[in-house]
């Protein structure tokens, strides 16, 4: 029997010519990351054990986004503790306000990330760097303590799932809409311990910033971690960014799958994820009359500049519907900068929605954007969980970086098509 | 052995409602539980005692991977988590941290809120007294049993660190 890309992956990092699902390894790792909620937890389990050091000063990466720039005292207060560890310990990739951006979406950027890595992060959503043909998994901070220690992780071999993607995307459908329609069809658990393997020649059709997307949601399924066949667009993609060594890994032909799912991407329909599970999904055509209060274009999943491109299209020469609070982050610095340059936050400031700085704020209720009791959220960042975004009794909606600019504009949730004419 | 009286809840509870991101601004296990269960429900750092096993559903502790919700749970005194299956990082997190967890869909099904229960980890045996029955979980593989008979996994890998 032959193995998935994952199975490879993890074969290699352990040392083993070969892995079967459900075998346990000890892996080495290429990159341990994690953020300011995280990464205080893990500092103090690190030095629990007398640990002096960290295993490779150049392999550790921490990212204080989620409550930056610092919302409270508290939350200064652990940032503070970050800092001095960093120091400490000589840490290279620590990204400080101002250079920082969300973890996701930096850290790809940075070059940090590439074909063939394994890495783990204490923050959920890690799985991103999956569209770059990497295993990446989500992690708690103790595993992040042992592995900032010891540079090692154990993971049990996962079995997957294969994702087979063909045709070409229609205007105004995103990999947003490729995930929420996954996730709608598979469940929250659809993929539990298992991994989500996308192959087939509409991977192509993909451009990187779609695949980062749908990488990203790979949790949102329950599965350990989503990864996508390298090819030319990875490939320039790492050129542009990282001068780091990798392997591209090829499932076998033989490989086993426990369920395969074929796609044609130019059947899909802009799609939305109902409170309170991102499972609970209907296409535009299905949603109805929803009025919203806030509108949310930013996060891990999509605050890339894409993203930012497809919400200017819609925003361009209109305006926010009057009391449609509409904020949008770009998520790294340089996302920003390049907005800027191509005058996509004029577009924005004009439309009469407010630019924050990069953070994960208001994804997960944290700061910049938090909602009151009965109020409801467009939003393209990830979960639709009760009191994800605020008070227990608001909800929030998932949908596209041009279904949120649409509903800003609508005053309702809606459809790009109907607001550009 | 673990015994104690169970507090029972459904699918997909999901790290955001064990401890809400508005008080991941803190670390302590005290005051994470004081929080603990708060969106979902408000009665449950009032009602719990120490011992009490919690039971739930399918995919328990889904979404982020903060290591806050498991240590709530622990620190509120809940003594064990059944569940018909678990999200794969709370998984981890909870064996990392040393919060019994149990895997069993049958027991997750028919267990009922109050009843009398006890767990043996090692074996996976679940005793229901209040109902006379028992069910069989998914005892841990050798290798997660060493890391819980080690403390957790920082003691597990203490020999092993750079000093």
């Amino acid at each position: 029997m032959g193995m998935t890309m994952t199975q490879k992956i993890l074969a290699a990092s352990a040392g083993l010519d070969k892995v079967r699902p459900g075998q346990l390894i000890m892996a080495k790792l290429d990159l341990v990351l994690g953020n300011d909620v995280t990464s205080p937890v893990a500092i103090k389990e690190f030095r629990k054990i007398g640990a002096q050091k960290v295993f490779d000063t150049k392999k550790v990466a921490i990212v204080p986004d989620h409550f930056t720039p610092n919302k409270d005292i508290k939350s200064a207060e652990q940032c503070k503790f970050i800092r001095e560890f960093v120091r400490e310990m000589d840490i290279e990739n620590y990204f400080e306000v101002g250079e920082m951006g969300i973890e996701h979406a930096l850290i790809p950027e940075k070059g940090l990330a590439v074909p063939g890595d394994v890495i783990i992060g204490a923050d959920s959503h890690t799985c991103t760097y999956g569209a770059l043909g990497a295993f990446s998994t989500g992690v708690g901070s103790t595993d992040m303590a042992a592995a900032m220690a010891t540079g090692e992780a154990w993971f049990k071999v996962p079995e997957a799932i294969k994702i087979v993607l063909k045709g070409k995307l229609p205007r105004w459908v995103s990999g947003k809409d490729v995930i929420l329609h996954i996730i709608g069809m598979i469940g929250v658990d659809g993929a539990l311990y298992q991994s989500m393997e996308y192959t087939g020649e509409g991977v192509a059709e993909l451009s990187m910033d779609d695949r980062f997307t749908i990488a990203n949601m790979a949790i949102e399924a329950g599965a350990k971690n989503g990864i996508f066949e390298v090819d030319e667009k990875t490939l320039e993609y790492v050129k542009e960014h990282s001068n780091k060594d990798y392997t591209v890994y090829k499932a076998d032909e033989d490989a086993e799958y426990n369920r395969v799912i074929e796609i044609n991407l130019s059947e899909l329909r802009p799609t939305v994820a109902f409170p309170h599970l991102p499972e609970n999904t209907r296409t535009i055509d299905e949603v109805g009359d929803i009025p919203v209060d806030q509108v949310v274009i930013g996060s891990c999943t999509n605050g890339r500049i894409e993203d930012l491109r497809a919400a200017a299209e819609v925003l361009k020469g209109r305006k926010v519907h009057k009391g449609v609070r509409t904020i949008i982050f770009p998520a790294t610095q340089q996302i920003y900068l390049q907005a800027m340059r191509e005058g996509l936050l004029e577009i924005f400031i004009e439309a009469g929605a407010a630019v924050s700085t990069p953070t994960c704020g208001p994804c997960l209720g944290g700061h910049m954007g938090i909602l009151a009791k009965g109020e409801r959220a467009v939003a393209t960042t990830n979960r639709n969980f009760v009191g994800r975004m605020g008070h227990p009794e608001s909800e929030v909606y998932l949908a596209s970086p041009a279904v949120a600019a649409a509903s800003a504009v609508a005053g309702k949730i809606a459809s790009p098509e109907e607001v550009v004419k | 052995m673990i015994q104690g009286k169970v507090i029972k809840y459904g699918d997909n509870i999901d790290t955001d409602v064990i401890i809400p991101a508005r008080y991941l601004n803190t670390s302590d296990p005290k005051e994470l539980a004081q929080h603990c269960m708060e969106d979902l429900d408000k009665d449950f750092v009032k009602k719990v005692q120490k011992g009490d096993i919690m039971v739930a559903g399918k995919n328990f502790g889904c979404g982020s991977s903060r290591e806050h919700a498991p240590i709530a749970i622990k620190a509120s005194g809940i003594s064990c988590v059944i569940a018909e299956t678990f999200a794969r990082i709370f998984y981890r997190n909870a064996i990392n941290i040393g919060l019994p967890i149990m895997e069993c869909p049958e027991a997750a099904r028919d267990i009922e809120d109050g009843d009398i229960v006890s767990v043996d980890v090692y074996s996976g045996v679940i005793t229901n007294i209040t109902k006379n029955k028992t069910y069989q979980g998914t005892p841990f593989p050798e290798f997660m049993q060493d890391i819980i008979k080690a403390g957790g996994l920082m003691n597990y890998v203490k020999g092993r660190v750079s000093k």
